[in-house]
């Protein structure tokens, strides 16, 4: 088995309150098929969309505005990234416009 | 995760944006619209990893008062507040405590109406005002209002726009406080609310589910009226009652597949006794004045048909009577056909059409496919098979929507179990 981070960048696409309440027992019902398969290592977090950017200088960032910004993180467990894949595939996040980026967590078996 | 109640949010983006105005200015509603937006993707981003709050509604608004907070903050001289509530809203200290007030229950109740008061502008045609209060009072976004009102998105933004810049520019909300001014738009208000209903009632939409929400849009929007001294008036019981008695019927309209069932053909155990029953005393509240709206009449004239046992059982002289006194207040040829229905149903099919012959101005009625229905209709009980069938077809053409549509077909049905008539002449 191996470890998968999925993080969930939000799509630009404004939605009415009806289309956000009828998204948020997708999410529900996603995550629950998940755990049902013993997917999740862990939920996760939603971040902020407000931060700093920490360079040589410190700014703010990312905007409230941009696209893009990642909105939260789950760490999942799965064979292998085409299976990561698969299981990212149903994300209510990908309706809003939004996608999923899956990304392996790095084996260092040294 | 327990869910929230069945569109809890449309609704409370109604509430916190009415409040939301009062605290920007009109001339903010955009920045009103957009705090929403924030508010309620928000509970998008945060509810799948914590879950929903036991108390939706009081996190949402929450949520809200903290990105209002946050861009009266961002730009405190951008004129992001209302000039009323600039002071306040302007230094650190009463900021807080401020939106904290503006947003106490009875506080919000009243925004609500300033809104739909200044949503009702008299500049406005009344599809305007309609879509207005759909959309920013019942939070559907402007394609919902296009789809609910089968119009194109594009043209129905555009409407939206068009209005929104005209509301902007009334400068403040309508004040509700003054009763001169509550009294002088009320009627407009009605209006509105009436069409709204009419809207989902005679559903020219597709889809039913979303006309019985603009049903129960109507309904609730006028519940609000009753909850304020100023808007208890005769006419908004009136209204209210009108209402009540057609949702009692709205479900049992339709047969298990979705079809429109006539008068006639409807299951009358199937409607709503608990509506039927506070349509009834709202009915007897309305009476405490001695103006006579024609919502009074039309709820009269409802309260006969759904207490009455079957369609032969009902007192359709009183009917034609209440139908006579409505043509005097408003004489629409819509109104002079269903007098005319209600003749045939007293007096058979024969005196009704007559009825229908002598509708003064009923050219207007050329586009209206029930105008034609009723004369197949009428044609039919005289066992004129032909004849109903080409008023039939008439109608089927002029048909809006698929409903409409299928019922027109099973009339169309109907026509070929009459026989033809001896001595009819031969076409």
């Amino acid at each position: 088995m191996n470890e998968f981070v999925f993080l969930y960048r939000t799509g630009e696409s404004a939605m009415s309150p009806e289309q956000i309440q009828q998204t948020l027992p997708k999410w529900a019902a996603w995550f629950q098929a998940l755990s049902g398969k013993g997917c999740i290592v862990d939920r996760g977090q939603p971040l902020q969309r407000s931060g700093k950017l920490v360079s040589k200088t410190v700014t703010d960032g990312p905007f409230a505005e941009a696209k893009d910004v990642i909105g939260g993180y789950t760490l999942i467990r799965a064979g292998d990234i085409a299976e990561a894949t698969e299981l990212a595939k149903g994300c209510p996040v990908i309706e809003r416009g939004g996608y999923v980026e899956v990304r392996p967590v790095m084996k260092l078996d040294m | 995760m327990t869910e929230p109640v069945e569109h809890l949010f449309r609704r409370e983006a109604g509430r916190i944006t009415a409040t939301l105005v009062r605290i920007f200015g009109l001339r903010n509603l955009a920045l009103a619209e957009d705090v929403v937006q924030e508010a309620f993707c928000r509970a998008l981003e945060v509810w799948p990893f914590k879950g929903a709050p036991d108390d939706p509604a009081a996190w949402l608004m929450a949520t809200a008062k903290n990105c209002a907070r946050d861009a009266l903050r961002r730009a405190r001289t951008a004129n992001r507040a209302s000039p009323e509530l600039a002071e306040a809203l302007g230094s650190e200290w009463s900021l807080a405590p401020t939106i904290e007030e503006l947003f106490a229950p009875h506080e919000v109740r009243d925004d609500l109406l300033r809104m739909m008061f200044s949503c009702c502008h008299p500049r406005l045609p009344e599809t305007a005002q309609v879509a207005l209060v759909l959309h920013i009072l019942c939070g559907f976004s402007t394609e919902e209002v296009a789809a609910a009102f089968i119009k194109s998105h594009l043209a129905m933004e555009k409407r939206i726009a068009r209005a929104k810049k005209t509301l902007a520019g009334a400068g403040t909300l309508f004040n509700i406080s003054s009763p001169q001014d509550f009294g002088a738009r009320l009627g407009t208000v009605h209006r509105a609310l009436y069409l709204l209903f009419n809207e989902g009632y005679h559903s020219s939409s597709r889809d039913t589910a979303v006309s019985a929400q603009l049903c129960t849009e109507a309904r609730h929007l006028t519940s609000l009226l009753l909850g304020h001294p100023l808007g208890r008036t005769p006419a908004t019981y009136a209204l209210a009652a009108l209402m009540a008695f057609n949702l009692a019927r709205l479900q049992a309209r339709l047969d298990t597949a979705g079809d429109l069932l006539a008068l006639a053909d409807q299951d009358r155990t199937k409607w709503d006794r608990g509506k039927i029953d506070e349509g009834l005393k709202l009915l007897e509240l309305s009476a405490g004045g001695v103006d006579l709206s024609s919502y009074h009449i039309e709820a009269a004239i409802a309260s006969l048909h759904t207490t009455a046992p079957s369609l032969a059982a009902t007192d359709w002289p009183t009917i034609i009577s209440l139908y006579d006194t409505l043509l005097s207040i408003c004489a629409t040829p819509v109104v002079a056909l269903n007098r005319a229905i209600a003749i045939a149903q007293a007096h058979g099919p024969e005196r009704g059409l007559e009825a229908v012959h002598a509708i003064a101005d009923r050219d207007r009625l050329a586009r209206y496919p029930f105008y034609s229905a009723t004369l197949g209709e009428l044609e039919l009980r005289r066992e004129h098979g032909e004849r109903a069938r080409e008023h039939f077809e008439a109608a089927l053409a002029l048909t809006r929507n698929s409903t409409e549509r299928r019922f027109i077909e099973r009339r169309i049905r109907a026509c070929s179990d009459v026989r033809p008539q001896l001595g009819k002449p031969v076409a």
